[in-house]
């Protein structure tokens, strides 16, 4: 019987951290849409998730407010550093918010309050299955809302054509600056989470990497929806889980077979599907009905 | 603090090895090549393998590792890059096939030598410091400047006196206007990635020595201080390229002598920040935006 | 005067694309914009709908400024335009496209759809049935759906004027909507432009065909080099001795 308990603790841990990703593929997808890629999240996260350990810790705030202000601290600095970085064409605003994430990271490894390097340990769990989930529903029910808007039209209009927007009367700048400072939000908050979940904070987990996980799941799961994200992240985060037993059996290292097949899915993807996993059914039913006509 | 001003030279070097690659296929196809860092990584490996298994010398083994990287450098054009031509927002695809292909061969790397750090066998490459003025310099690193001269040197020739030079330059002009003009694009452009990924594995190599340490994840620190370090010399711009090559080495070394090592990496950021505000084109990159 | 430039220099590098320029547009006017390639035509457009900006000179709507603002607020005071390249939103359909040039005439706050409030659902579908009224001027209801990349020349260049309508605008730019169309597709080009400025949009019309612009302009306006050589009723360009040294020069 405590097996089963386990078993279902391990999944319940996974489904968790799958509910987190999403949350960041979304965040990514906010500027994506829009047709920047902003890749400072990391960053965001990191500030989030450290504002929220450290309410909790020394404050007997509610958990609701600990996670609204996980929210709220990266998005007042996103909208000083977006105001200037925005403005970059396409590679060098990526390399810009590149630069806005290390630049977190490091200040964090030398803040000596919060033991630098080593982080904050022994944050209470306050962060459930279902607080994770319900923050993520209400982030997709906010992308539903928005796609078929005055507003979501304009900022299809600025990823196709951001000139030709303009001269339509869209206020591009605004635009892309609110979706930026709400993409720091969802960071945020995801940092706010897994920071309550994983008891820990520390700066290396708020690096380049993980930014690039973040891409990587919005691009697997397809950036033409915003239901795509959310189904990259599942795929990439569940298929480690699946591959461990498949990898122990044939004798391979853990670590380097999901770094493997991650890169192996993601360059399949790019290549094969560049609408992403969520365009699948698309294919199989244009398939078909390329069949059908004979 | 003439020994500092040596130290960020030899080490501007090598950065300035490493942006040459990035900022070369950058100029010919507009895309950020993340799996730079991972052939710079993979390359100083081979190093490592020639010397510590096959029991080269590492003149030897140099410039067979030198060529490995180019030969990667051509394998992931063709894996990753060249599948995208042609195809709608292909630089953000080419950009995250790169990450793809960088991941993948950090995955071998992790599979073979392990996440520990990996070191040149003993003896590897005589040391002998020798007096410079009122500075310390070891062979080696009178080396790694030496080598990275040649290389510049021969690259610049490259670039400047063949006709594989010229074509190259225009392509990175304009793809079209090359094409119309007869040259074979898509071999021009392997031909780049060759080169850049050729001087990344020996960038590679020479870091190892010059640290005497080498793991999967070497290229990562490097990767981001080599972005700064285009950003600063303007994209696309070889000789740009080395000037900021040099310049982030020395504010380097100057920065940690100044203000501790814990600004160093941070100080490279802030030129990119600076740099991206002010004058995003850099030192000496192009002010217009590639025609198609 | 609606519309109407003063001394406007715009050089780039060492040339000078537009070489002190002066004219105006009257409300209700359908004035054209002629001249050799090269003349200018486009970059007076940039200038006007404020992609670029002037080196020197001024222009001024309806007696306000225009030359520093930006895009998005020149549009707003009512100026749209089409481009010669045609920049429709290629992944959008043809609806969508239209839509997207309504955003200036709608009040569609964000709010009002997360509340799932029946007025947003209004607007909504005010907005749709606007925009196919549009697309039906145009010819174009029936392929609605379509994604604009998938759309043919001649059909995207009347989404594209479906669109720069949408904002009905007090000034139509508009950048050679003719080209690559038959003589049908002309004519109902031609009869849309004077039915639009019978309805009170004025008309700047930069276009190659000669014969168009003769045929439906009450003013125009001939560039050569930047510069202007020609600024008048259509007999009497067609008779400017400068205006036809002009074109038979550049037929070299």
């Amino acid at each position: 019987m405590s097996t089963l308990g386990d078993l279902f603790l391990t999944y319940q841990s996974v489904i968790s951290f799958v509910g987190i990703d999403a949350l960041l593929a979304l965040s990514v997808y906010a500027t994506l849409c829009c047709g920047q890629l902003s890749l400072a999240n990391a960053g965001f996260m990191a500030i989030g998730a450290y504002a929220a350990a450290l309410l909790t810790l020394h404050t007997k705030l509610p958990f609701a407010a600990v996670l609204l202000a996980s929210a709220l601290a990266p998005a007042v600095f996103a909208v000083p550093l977006g105001l200037p970085v925005l403005r970059l064409r396409g590679i060098f605003l990526a390399i810009a918010t590149i630069g806005f994430g290390e630049v977190v990271r490091l200040a964090l490894v030398n803040w000596d309050y919060t033991n630098g390097a080593l982080g904050l340990v022994a944050i209470p769990q306050r962060a459930q299955l279902w607080t994770i989930y319900l923050v993520l529903v209400i982030a997709l029910f906010l992308f539903s809302r928005l796609r078929g808007s005055k507003i979501g039209y304009a900022l299809e209009s600025i990823r196709e054509d951001e000139t030709a927007a303009r001269t339509m009367g869209i206020n591009t700048t605004l635009a892309k600056l609110s979706m930026f400072v709400f993409g720091a939000a969802l960071a945020g908050v995801a940092g706010g989470l897994e920071a309550h979940f994983t008891f820990m904070v520390a700066p290396s987990g708020y690096g380049f990497s993980r930014v690039v996980d973040m891409l990587v799941y919005a691009v697997v799961g397809g950036v033409a929806t915003y239901l795509g994200p959310p189904v990259g992240a599942a795929f990439m985060t569940l298929l480690p889980e699946v591959l461990r037993g498949l990898g122990e059996s044939v004798g391979l290292a853990p670590g380097p077979l999901r770094l493997f097949v991650s890169g192996a899915i993601l360059l399949a993807v790019v290549l094969f599907l560049p609408n992403g996993i969520i365009s699948l059914p698309l294919l199989f039913a244009a398939v078909r009905m390329r069949r059908e006509r004979g | 603090m003439g020994q500092q001003a040596i130290n960020g030279i030899f080490l501007g070097r090598i950065y300035a090895l490493f942006a040459v690659g990035y900022t070369l296929v950058f100029g010919v196809l507009d895309i950020i090549n993340l799996a730079h860092q991972a052939i710079f990584m993979l390359g100083a490996f081979c190093a490592l393998v020639l010397v510590g298994e096959l029991h080269l010398s590492i003149a030897v083994a140099f410039p067979i590792a030198v060529l490995f990287s180019g030969a990667l450098g051509i394998l992931l054009d063709r894996i990753a890059f060249r599948p995208l031509r042609g195809r709608a927002y292909s630089n953000m695809s080419g950009l995250i096939s790169s990450i793809a292909v960088a991941t993948l061969f950090e995955a071998i790397a992790l599979q073979f030598f392990g996440p520990d750090t990996s070191r040149f066998p003993f003896g590897t490459f005589p040391e002998r410091p020798l007096r410079l003025g009122g500075a310390v310099v070891s062979t080696l690193q009178l080396c790694i400047v030496a080598i990275s001269v040649v290389l510049m040197v021969v690259l610049t020739y490259l670039l400047r006196r063949t006709r594989l030079g010229r074509q190259i330059r225009a392509v990175a002009e304009s793809p079209r206007a090359a094409r119309i003009l007869g040259i074979d694009v898509d071999r021009v452009i392997a031909a780049s990635f060759f080169i850049s990924s050729a001087l990344g594995g020996a960038a590679g190599v020479l870091f190892a020595l010059a640290f005497n340490s080498l793991s999967p994840d070497i290229g990562r620190s490097v990767e981001l201080k080599g972005l700064a370090v285009i950003i600063l010399g303007g994209m696309g711009s070889v000789p740009g390229a080395v000037i900021a090559g040099f310049a982030i080495g020395l504010i380097e070394v100057f920065t940690v002598a100044k203000l501790g090592s814990s600004y160093r990496d941070a100080v490279s950021f802030a030129v990119l920040f600076l740099v991206l505000l002010i004058r995003p084109r850099g030192l000496l990159g192009r002010v217009a935006l590639r025609e198609a | 005067m609606l519309l109407a430039l003063d001394g406007v220099e715009r050089a780039f590098g060492g040339v000078r694309a537009v070489d002190c320029t002066s004219f105006a547009v009257r409300e209700g006017e359908i004035h054209g914009l002629i001249g050799p390639n090269g003349a200018g035509k486009t970059t007076l457009l940039n200038l006007i709908s404020g992609l670029l900006r002037p080196s020197s000179g001024s222009i001024k709507l309806a007696d306000r400024r225009i030359d520093s603002l930006a895009p998005h607020q020149i549009a707003a005071l009512g100026v749209s335009r089409t481009y010669q390249n045609i920049r429709l939103f290629p992944a959008l359909r043809a609806l969508e496209n239209v839509l997207v040039g309504e955003h200036l005439v709608r009040r569609a706050p964000l709010w009002k759809r997360l509340f799932f409030l029946p007025g947003a659902r209004a607007e909504e579908q005010a907005a749709r049935t606007r925009a196919l009224t549009l697309l039906e001027r145009v010819g174009m209801r029936e392929r609605a759906g379509a994604r604009a990349q998938y759309l043919s020349y001649g059909e995207q260049r009347r989404v594209e004027i479906a669109r720069a309508l949408a904002s009905n605008p007090r000034l139509l730019l508009l950048d050679e909507p003719t080209a690559g169309m038959n003589a049908a597709e002309v004519t109902s080009v031609a009869a849309l432009i004077r039915q639009v400025a019978k309805e009170g949009h004025s008309v700047l019309l930069v276009e190659h065909n000669v014969r168009l612009v003769m045929d439906v302009c009450e003013q125009i306006t001939v560039l050569n080099f930047g510069k202007v050589i020609a600024d008048g009723a259509p007999q009497a360009i067609a008779q400017d001795p400068a205006v036809i040294a002009a074109y038979l020069g550049n037929e070299d």
